[in-house]
């Protein structure tokens, strides 16, 4: 749920039971797929329903039929092989933060869904819907566009790639057709000497946050920086992928001049608005200091990942 | 709009019912099972009181459609108590005071519940962690801390089945 709405939500008055649907348990994704393209702009996915539920319940969304792709097995998995880490899209987030092999290699990710929402969510939330929803508050998102991954969308005239700085179009859009679905997340395999970190400033446990950094960087023998990829959370109508980031780091050792340095500049590329959260001023401050932050301790495990 | 037919195992007993799709398993619970020991403390996702385990995990039952828990186990907070003896947890939070009002308090055993059965010796931090979904608006939540480590150590002490015997007051 958009972390803006949700506030809207959480002190009015409201209804509590969604409106009258049909709905549908596939238990394939050709089957989902067909589902969608039968019933078009009236149907909706729903995976773990953490975010289209209360949308349901408020009667932001009103959905004809629901086709509840929970069920279906053969999208839940994690593996890696030599090129990659693959995530199935029902993959839920307590089980990615469990994952024995997102610990050991992937403490970016393990760090993101460590801290989403609380445990009871985190037990039926699914990677996919945290990044289908499109909603900039949510948490894997960031990370996601900060470790170029690439998102598996299948639809009834076949599959298709779409890069993670391709698929967040505006606030709650994606660029997800009505009949797609995603069904698997793809990070390129971690290297050595690749480090990330996410930190994420909250204001209480359990809440959206009032912004988040993921930052991911990979450095030289030398511990010169050669690939840095820097994208913020709540700051913007999208997750933000920084563009200035490469700029300023590539080729250089951080220094915590220069990690100051890039928080400035990559701050810059946010734009907060002012709510529940804080003032637009506040969010900025809070985010410069969290970018130097999440930088520095990426860079710092990227070393000591040799 | 058609209604669905649900099949679940509520605390160890098979049940089967004809609903409308949209009620979600909070609800169902309460009125057409009839076990209000489930409360519903915000019904917008956020405070924990309709925590319930399904299928070994605990969950906000206000934010489950009841289709999403077909076929599958259910614990409630009426489970816990064998033959009207508390469950340890049950015990460990009378005896710890984990409880005021009460009204946090189904929600807070179920996922404290969760969490025994996932981690028998939990520290205080993993503990804070686990429920952090759960509000309580009276104990300033140390006595439900306090509560979880002493069942930790119940369990432990005199094992996960034998339940104690605790006098009416
Ligand atoms: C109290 C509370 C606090 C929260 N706090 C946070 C937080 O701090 N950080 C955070 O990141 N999130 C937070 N969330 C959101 C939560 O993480 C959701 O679980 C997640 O955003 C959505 O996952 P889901 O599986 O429940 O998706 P659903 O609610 O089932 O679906 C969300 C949307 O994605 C679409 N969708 C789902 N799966 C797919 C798919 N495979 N392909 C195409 N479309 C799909 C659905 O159609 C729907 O539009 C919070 C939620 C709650 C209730
Ligand atoms: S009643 Fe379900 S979370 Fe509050
Ligand atoms: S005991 Fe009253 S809300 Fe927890």
């Amino acid at each position: 749920m958009n972390g803006i709405i949700y506030v809207i939500f959480i002190v009015s008055a409201m209804t509590i039971t969604p409106s009258v649907f049909e709905y549908y348990t596939p238990s394939t994704m050709v089957e989902a797929v067909n589902l969608l393209e039968k019933y078009g702009d009236e149907a909706k996915l729903l995976a773990g329903g953490q975010s289209l539920i209360p949308l349901m319940k408020m009667r932001f969304a009103s959905i004809s039929h629901v086709i509840d792709i929970s069920r279906i097995e053969e999208m839940d998995y994690i593996k890696e092989d030599s090129n990659r880490l693959s995530i199935g899209a029902l993959t839920t987030v307590d089980e990615l933060g469990s994952s024995v092999t997102i610990k050991n290699r992937y403490m970016i990710i393990k760090e993101a869904a460590d801290q989403i929402a609380d445990p009871l969510v985190r037990n039926m939330g699914t990677v996919g819907g945290n990044i289908s929803h499109g909603d900039p508050a949510n948490d894997l998102p960031a990370v996601m566009l900060s470790l170029d991954a690439t998102f598996m969308v299948q639809g009834k005239n076949g599959g298709k790639e779409i890069k993670a700085e391709d698929f967040f179009v505006d606030s709650l859009i994606t660029a997800l057709e009505p009949n797609e679905i995603l069904y698997e997340i793809r990070v390129p395999k971690m290297v050595k000497r690749q480090g990330g970190a996410y930190i994420k400033h909250k204001k209480s446990a359990g809440d959206f946050s009032v912004a988040a950094v993921a930052s991911n960087i990979i450095v030289d023998g030398d511990g010169k920086i050669i690939k840095v990829g820097v994208a913020l959370t709540s700051v913007g109508p999208t997750p933000i992928k920084s563009t200035r980031a490469e700029g300023i780091l590539a080729g250089k050792k951080l220094t915590e001049e220069l990690a100051a340095e890039a928080a400035r500049s990559i701050t810059e590329e946010s734009d907060p608005v002012s709510d529940f959260y804080g003032s637009i001023d506040y969010k900025k401050k809070v985010l410069r200091f969290i970018i130097k932050e999440s930088l520095v301790a990426a860079y710092k495990r990227a070393k000591e990942a040799q | 709009m058609g209604k669905i037919k649900v099949r679940v195992k509520i605390n160890g007993k098979e049940r089967s019912d004809e609903v409308e799709p949209r009620m979600l398993l909070a609800h169902y619970l309460r009125d057409v099972v009839g076990a209000t020991g489930t409360h519903i403390g915000c019904d917008t996702s956020n405070c924990g009181a309709c925590t319930v385990v399904m299928d070994g995990k605990a969950v906000k039952s206000c934010t489950v459609l009841v289709g999403q828990a077909n076929g599958r186990e259910i614990k409630t907070v009426e489970g816990l108590s064998q033959n009207g003896k508390l469950s340890k947890i049950q015990k460990a939070f009378l005896d710890k005071h984990g409880l005021q009002c009460g009204y946090c308090t189904s929600g807070m055993l179920m996922a404290s519940y969760w969490l025994l059965k996932k981690n028998k010796k939990p520290t205080e931090e993993e503990i804070r962690r686990n429920l952090s979904g759960n509000l309580c608006r009276c104990t300033g939540y140390q006595n439900i801390v306090e509560a979880v480590k002493y069942a930790s150590e119940l369990i432990e002490k005199e094992g996960e089945e034998e339940e104690v015997v605790v006098e009416s007051q």
